[in-house]
């Protein structure tokens, strides 16, 4: 530049236009094979054979783009495999945690979006968009380029630059040539400008605190809820008190005589060890009758034999084992002499002294007295400190429980001082020992 | 090769009894130049807008009418819940997704002509392409809006992507839910990107023709600084072919993944493997049948008879006609794998499709999208816009019976009879339908009215006064049916074809 003329305003580069294609590759030809580095055509449509005309070089772009498909591909992969086989895994119907074939769409697609997107967005990089500030668009005849005409550009900052050669190489067929200013005025933004963007940047962190508040903060008031889901519905819960309803409860009761599936128990000798149709026991009643003052005044007809409604047999009595070894034996013990080992634990701990009770053996003469249908209430329902088991074990079972009481009373009464034996003992009763203690019970 | 003079097939009207390979001139008229291309373009955006076209004003009335129809429904539903449809047991997809599915399919022919028939170099394409583009897009946000709201609790929308969160959980990638989502955002966001940059260009024809400032900033800042530079132009045509080259297994890859939603469930009429063949088919059809629709009227009001020619519209006919049979043999083929296979749910299925409870759904189906298309093996009525406009409405009508028939009475007749109901929509499912197409109409009167609706550029370069004629010999590549100058081949700078001077 320092050998233009100072009188005149510095030159971007001088433009000439074209009326038609012709026009501009032949000139195209002329400066590429003049050797200028900064110099471009401008028309308003890609003209084949430009590039060639022009010396370009191929655009790196498609490589750029190879490079970023294949990211997508690993990242694709990585991202389902990081978070379906690795961090939060899926078990459905025992399918293997990573199985490729149905990672292939979500793959496929993340590929084409980051090679789209890298087409488009390396396209606007290299072509340094967006570059909204050129000196060419100040000129009023550079408009027609995106309209009808084709233009040519060498720049004054070309190394070779010559005003004149540069002029005479364009002329050619050329409907017009002229210089293009450098853009020397820079528009001022107005003064408010700076004081609405102080604002609105300082506003901008706003948000941002107060999500940092939230996060890190402290409060005693209950969390605001931005969306609340299901956590405040117009209903009322079960167990609690609502004025809408006359008796002020929130929930419905059954209607009377309103019986729960599987609850109808009307068979009495099974689910209550009584005759059918006799009173129904409860075990305040009980206690109170068998160790209150009025003791042996309510007894209730206690059903001596087994109800109809289980087949007392081998398999009973070993099921009737296995409850009792689960639910009683930890009590009572395993040969049902009430030494089981919550016992033994509290005699070596001397636990009579805060008001110890400690388990009945079952083997004693006043077990023995029971009616079949008065040990499974006692099974049942419990009896002074003892709890009730009908909440753990099913009636029949209960039922085998007692079938297996008695298997044990009639093999194991004999000694009911005797020492625990050896832990893994077990008694073998066998079905006639429980119909003998059944005959016996009957006959009292 | 041919000796034909190629130029014959520029320039002028299609010559009756010449060799059938010569086409058509592209662009009709006798004094075309390219500066009246950008004006018959460029003056569709540049009336002012108090002499804004009667039709466009009542069509944007209505269609803005339509879309506050669908915000109220939209609010309603956030508000209620989604009780407020009609889909209940055990019609758990109605309307919702067989709009989702309509929609989307509509939204494929855009992304088909811009890419795949840019591939296949048919240089017809960029008479229509431009606004198939912005109907697919608008088509999408149309489709992508039902599922984002048949989700319920549209504020937890986000556990669709797999973004950390404080329930430490990921979405799971085996799902075709989930495949759909991603398939289908990619799709619209590519798709946004093709159109976008398609319109560069344009929008630098439009910022340079501005009159006042405003249309200057505005066209300005999306043209991003277009000067039409040679070099840019160099590698915004290899980002276009690129992007075409994404975009065409992409279109196919859509539909495929909304089908494999209906195909990977175990339901007896939907768990076939034709699905994503027959689902793309349907998809192409349909949305020809929409751009139809929309350009026969569109060239009638903004003058544009000549750039989109009744050759555009007697070739979309045919690819309507095509992929109209495709359907009709895919509709065949399910009935005769439904018998092959032997399976006694799926038989029934197929056999209660067509004569079931939703027997009249099947028919008119059957009618709208295999028999009436039918009507194009004549050439005069693909040459009568009211029968075009006719059938192509239909066609519409009959895709979205298609998904119709497809979701709802495979859901209503599953394999427990106890669980088999009967589907009703209600008021709001009506409303909702009806409103996106305001949403829909919206969006593209919007276009129409203020974008290039006509890619300019691309339509000069199928114009005769495109291509050097100097001594070089480039422009002139001795094919007769392809456009020397097309996207894509400038790359190579005159490598793609030999020269010939038969011409100079």
């Amino acid at each position: 530049m320092s050998d233009q003329n100072q009188n005149q305003p510095e030159i971007h580069g001088v433009v000439a236009y074209y009326d038609d294609v012709d026009g501009v590759m032949n000139a195209s030809r002329k400066i590429r094979d003049a050797g200028y580095k900064k110099w471009d055509a401008y028309t308003p449509f890609p003209v084949h054979g430009i590039d060639e005309a022009m010396g370009t070089k191929p655009t790196i772009l498609p490589w750029i783009v190879l490079g970023m498909g294949l990211t997508g591909l690993v990242v694709g992969l990585s991202l389902q495999y990081f978070t379906n086989a690795v961090d939060y895994v899926f078990l459905i119907s025992g399918k293997p945690d990573w199985s490729l074939p149905a990672n292939i769409p979500v793959t496929f697609e993340i590929i084409i979006l980051f090679s789209a997107y890298t087409a488009f967005f390396g396209m606007l990089a290299l072509n340094k968009f967006p570059h909204l500030s050129n000196p060419l668009h100040k000129l009023e005849r550079f408009k027609r380029v995106t309209n009808d005409r084709f233009a040519i550009c060498v720049e004054a900052a070309d190394a070779n630059f010559d005003r004149a050669r540069v002029e005479k190489l364009l002329g050619v067929g050329a409907e017009h040539i002229e210089t293009c200013p450098t853009d020397t005025t820079r528009a001022a933004l107005p003064i408010w400008f700076h004081g609405v963007a102080a604002i609105l940047t300082c506003a901008s962190f706003i948000p941002l605190a107060v999500a940092f508040k939230g996060r890190f903060a402290t409060s005693e008031k209950p969390r605001y809820h931005v969306w609340p889901d299901m956590d405040w519905q117009r209903k009322r819960k079960t167990q609690t008190a609502w004025e809408g309803f006359p008796d002020g409860r929130a929930m419905r009761l059954p209607v009377a005589g309103t019986v729960a599936e599987g609850e109808l128990r009307d068979d009495f000798e099974l689910y209550f060890g009584v005759a059918q149709g006799s009173e129904v026991p409860d075990k305040i009643r009980y206690d109170v009758a068998k160790f209150g003052a009025d003791a042996g005044a309510e007894r209730p007809e206690w059903l001596a034999a087994f109800p109809a409604a289980v087949n007392v047999d081998e398999a009973f009595l070993e099921r009737g084992r296995q409850r009792y070894t689960i639910y009683c034996s930890v009590c009572h013990g395993k040969q049902g002499n009430g030494m089981g080992a919550v016992a033994v634990r509290a005699n070596a701990l001397d636990a009579a002294q805060w008001g110890w009770v400690p388990p009945k053996s079952l083997l004693s003469e006043n077990a023995k007295a029971y009616s079949n249908g008065e040990l499974f209430h006692v099974a049942s329902n419990g009896i002074s400190t003892m709890a009730g088991y009908s909440g753990q074990v099913t009636a029949k079972d209960r039922w085998a429980i007692v079938a297996y009481v008695r298997a044990i009373q009639a093999t194991q009464g004999l000694d009911q001082t005797e020492a625990p034996r050896d832990a893994d003992y077990k008694p073998v009763p066998t079905i006639e020992s429980v119909r003998v203690s059944d005959s016996s019970a009957a006959g009292q | 090769m041919t000796t034909t003079d190629p130029t014959a097939s520029f320039g002028g009207k299609p010559l009756k009894g010449q060799d059938p390979r010569v086409r058509p001139a592209l662009v009709e008229g006798e004094n075309e130049t390219f500066s009246t291309v950008t004006e018959a373009v460029a003056r569709v955006s540049e009336v002012p807008v108090k002499e804004t076209n009667k039709a466009w004003l009542i069509g944007f009335g209505v269609s803005v009418t339509l879309l506050g129809v669908l915000g109220l429904m939209l609010l309603h539903l956030i508000t209620t819940g989604v009780g407020v449809w009609g889909n209940n047991n055990p019609v758990y997809w109605g309307w919702p997704i067989v709009n989702f599915v309509f929609w989307v399919g509509i939204g494929h022919a855009g992304t088909l002509i811009s890419a795949v028939l840019f591939l296949t170099r048919q240089n017809w394409r960029t008479g229509v392409n431009r606004a198939a583009e912005a109907m697919t897009i608008f088509a999408v946000i149309c489709a992508g809006l039902f599922p984002g709201v048949h989700i319920g609790r549209i504020w937890v929308a986000y556990w669709l992507f797999p973004l950390p969160n404080q329930m430490n959980m990921w979405p799971n990638f085996r799902s075709p839910l989930l495949w759909d989502v991603f398939a289908v955002s990619t799709y619209a966001s590519v798709s946004l990107l093709f159109w976008y940059m398609g319109m560069i260009p344009d929008l630098a024809t439009l910022r340079d023709r501005a009159i006042n400032t405003p249309r200057k900033i505005a066209y300005g800042i999306f043209a991003m600084g277009w000067t039409g530079s040679s070099r840019h132009w160099h590698r915004y045509e290899r980002a276009y072919l690129l992007l075409a080259a994404l975009a065409a297994p992409l279109v196919f890859s859509v539909h495929s993944v909304v089908s494999f939603d209906f195909a990977v469930s175990q339901v007896p009429g939907w768990h076939t493997t034709i699905f994503p063949p027959y689902f793309v088919a349907g998809a192409i059809f349909s949305g020809f049948a929409m751009v139809l629709t929309l350009m026969v009227p569109a060239r009638q009001f903004f003058g544009l008879k000549h750039i989109i020619t009744m050759k555009h519209i007697d070739v979309m006919c045919r690819i309507l006609m095509a992929t109209g049979m495709m359907v009709g043999y895919a509709y065949m083929i399910e009935f005769f794998m439904a018998w092959y296979g032997g399976v006694q749910y799926e038989t029934f299925a197929f056999v209660n499709r067509a004569f079931g409870n939703y027997w009249w759904a099947y028919w008119i189906m059957v009618s709208c999208n295999v028999i009436f298309p039918q009507i194009f093996w004549s050439k005069k009525m693909r040459a009568n816009l009211w029968v075009v406009m006719l059938v192509s409405i239909t066609t519409n009508i009959g895709m979205w019976f298609e998904r119709f028939v497809i979701t709802v009475t495979s859901l209503s007749r599953d394999f427990v009879p106890s669980s088999w109901g009967y589907f009703s929509p209600t008021y709001v499912d009506m409303l909702m339908f009806l409103g996106s197409f305001g949403l829909f109409f919206t969006l593209f009167l919007l276009f129409l009215r203020f974008l290039p609706t006509v890619a300019i550029a691309e339509v000069k370069t199928v114009m005769p006064q495109a291509h050097a004629h100097g001594d070089h010999g480039h422009g002139k590549d001795g094919h007769v049916d392809a456009d020397p100058t097309s996207y894509g081949t400038a790359g190579g700078g005159g490598s793609v074809a030999p020269a010939s001077k038969q011409d100079a």
